[in-house]
């Protein structure tokens, strides 16, 4: 080995270097790349204790807000008639724990078709805990960097063609259940898919790795990283766009538009109708003619 | 009851006299010189801001931007909005003024229209049918028959144009309503980006929505000739038959021994068209499996051969059959092995079961 080493690297440099010089040459560049891989990229052993640190927190969180339904080790609980209390959260990853737990849908009040959003009880750096625990349950999906869903380092042009492609994935993908601007709509008894325009997309992206609650969820081997950016790009396109059909009530179509025209677009048309057939003033003066006589 | 009432009425014409017409009170504007100045000036008024409102408009028509850079007014586009108010304005001070014109200068006063029986007199009635009957015996049509039954049949002939023309409604359909592009061995594809799918890339939970390879004009990965490249109205066409709905479930999910047989690893593929009348549907629960259509809420599951499980659907939802090709990409095993989208006459109804019985016979698989 060395002496094959000595004969390739050997020889270019023969009149200046000894036999051994190969060699050194190539333990010295080992050393360099290795060196420069530590300084660059975060320490694994470290990182591991991190994680494990991170996670031994985040069962604590777990134990206290989670457990109930996810069971004590999140391996999922039923009750004793075979309904489903909290499914198993091995796998699920960290990105679904970041969305759920970050946009206040768990921990659940109270169980039922529609997890309700509200206002998340958790700091950042505990979400991050008790994510790091639940990854630490089997692999998924981990938490998206800025990069992956932020379309601000994009130029101009960029934007448009993102917000072109992203548009055709939407209204082929989304459109069924959110609207074909983010609006969200009604499903099965008595749930609904939530408005997207208002929502961070940070977790746009995270839903649809994982797939929140009924929704499909649309892994990268399906919508590939660019793909969910480009998508990310058209929904932020649609909240900037200026309501040009006036306000939407909702976007919900008929029910509140119908309603809306029915009673205040005729009511004012019945009003009109009332003041133009009413009685006008009437005074008890008589008129005069030119001769000045009561006609 | 009725003829009482006619007495009691003639007895109270004959008793109480036409009252006339009330005493006319005149508007103020009749009466009052300031009065009729100021209704005059309200008038005025009115059209004049009609003709305001008409210039900004032309203003804001020209200044304001439209589109996705285009100014907000509460969240609103700045240009629809003053357009339209100020265009709306320049009709209704127009119309409003006429109004106000009419209710307080225009003459006042009381109009009387007598009413009349509403049937002719008898003598216009006996003379029109003497005339009707004088000109059917001088037409002589009772004792000439010749001419009766050769108008008769003329008028009988009449029929066929319509008939002729109906044809251009035509051709008749032939087998189109049964097939699909899908065939024997074509990748399953993104919809969108035209990707070839390995059941690898997906994850349970995962919904494609998908295409067959030759909407994107390639077979294999490979471009089609320039010749078998569907383009334009076919293209739109055989796009809206072909569209699938393709997910990854739980193998163990399954419930149907055709959808498994059908499916690659949990993976199964759906007609994404509603055999109700034709909506695409693809709000797919992933819990449940359950794909209901947004037009009328037919629910079906996809884990049990598309069964309808609720709403007006009255066909379960075809299913495609599917494999994996030599490269390890997901491909149609056959057609849609039943017509896909809404009912039609001719349309046999079958369990799943029959169709995949009729399908392992053609195949032979």
């Amino acid at each position: 080995m060395v002496r094959l080493l000595n004969r390739s690297v050997g020889r270019l440099s023969r009149h200046r270097r000894g036999p051994l010089a190969g060699l050194v040459l190539l333990l010295l560049g080992l050393a360099l790349s290795g060196g420069l891989y530590a300084a660059v990229s975060p320490s694994s052993a470290e990182t591991a204790q991190d994680q494990a640190a991170m996670a031994a927190k985040g069962r604590q969180l777990f134990l206290v807000s989670c457990a109930f339904c996810h069971g004590q080790n999140g391996e999922g609980l039923t009750s004793r008639d075979g309904k489903l209390i909290g499914p198993s959260l091995a796998g699920v990853g960290a990105a679904s724990v970041d969305f759920q737990v970050g946009t206040g849908r768990m921990p659940m009040v109270q169980p039922g078709v529609q997890v309700q959003k509200k206002k998340n009880i958790f700091s950042q750096t505990e979400i991050d805990e008790l994510a790091a625990y639940v990854a630490s349950l089997a692999p998924g999906p981990a938490i998206p960097s800025k990069a992956d869903y932020s379309t601000d380092g994009m130029t101009d042009a960029e934007k448009q063609e993102a917000i072109v492609r992203g548009g055709q994935i939407f209204l082929t993908n989304c459109t069924a259940c959110h609207n074909f601007t983010g609006e969200g709509g009604a499903m099965p008894r008595g749930g609904y898919a939530p408005k997207l325009l208002d929502t961070n997309p940070k977790y746009i992206y995270e839903a649809m790795l994982t797939g929140p609650q009924s929704m499909d969820s649309f892994s990268n081997g399906n919508i590939s990283p660019e793909e969910k950016k480009d998508v990310i790009a058209y929904i932020e396109s649609m909240r900037k766009q200026p309501g040009y059909g006036g306000f939407g009530l909702g976007n919900l179509g008929p029910v509140s538009e119908g309603l809306f025209a029915w009673i205040v677009g005729l009511g004012v048309l019945v009003g009109f109708a009332v003041w133009i057939a009413a009685h006008t003033t009437r005074t008890s003066k008589s008129k005069l003619t030119k001769k000045g006589t009561a006609q | 009851m009725s003829d009482s009432h006619h007495e009691i009425e003639a007895h109270t014409d004959a008793l109480l006299p036409d009252p006339g017409l009330p005493e006319h009170h005149w508007r103020p504007t009749d009466v009052d010189p300031a009065a009729e100045r100021r209704a005059e000036r309200q008038v005025a008024t009115l059209f004049g801001l009609s003709i305001l409102c008409t210039v900004l408009f032309v203003v804001f028509y020209v200044t304001l931007r439209t589109g996705i850079q285009g100014q907000k007014f509460l969240g609103l586009g700045a240009s629809n909005v003053a357009l339209g108010l100020t265009l709306g304005g320049a009709f209704l001070f127009i119309g409003v003024g006429v109004i106000q014109w009419a209710r307080k200068l225009m003459a006042d006063v009381e109009l009387v229209e007598e009413r009349h029986p509403a049937s002719s007199s008898e003598e216009d009635r006996s003379a029109t049918l003497a005339a009707l009957q004088a000109g059917l015996e001088e037409s002589g049509i009772g004792r000439r028959p010749l001419i009766r039954n050769t108008l008769l049949m003329s008028m009988g002939v009449l029929v066929a144009p319509a008939v002729v023309m109906l044809r251009d409604l035509g051709p008749l359909p032939g087998d189109k309503l049964k097939h699909t592009v899908w065939a024997k061995n074509m990748r399953v594809v993104r919809d969108v980006v035209g990707t070839p799918i390995r059941p690898s890339d997906l994850e349970i939970g995962d919904l494609v929505n998908a295409e067959p390879e030759i909407i994107f004009g390639t077979d294999k990965g490979q471009n089609l000739p320039a010749g078998e490249v569907l383009e334009g109205a076919d293209l739109q066409v055989a796009k809206a038959k072909a569209a699938t709905v393709l997910l990854r479930m739980d193998p163990d999910d399954i419930v149907s021994q055709v959808t498994r047989n059908w499916s690659v690893d949990g993976i199964v593929a759906y007609s994404k068209i509603c055999t109700h009348v034709g909506c695409p549907i693809s709000l797919n629960e992933r819990t449940t499996h359950h794909l209901l259509c947004p037009c009328h809420q037919s629910t079906f599951d996809l884990a049990d051969s598309g069964k309808v499980l609720f709403g007006p659907a009255g066909r379960h939802l075809p299913q495609l059959p599917l494999g994996v090709d030599d490269e390890g990409y997901l491909v149609a095993l056959s057609d849609y092995p039943e017509p896909v989208g809404p009912s039609f006459w001719e349309r046999d109804t079958k369990s799943p079961a029959e169709v995949a019985d009729e399908w392992s016979k053609e195949t032979g698989k």
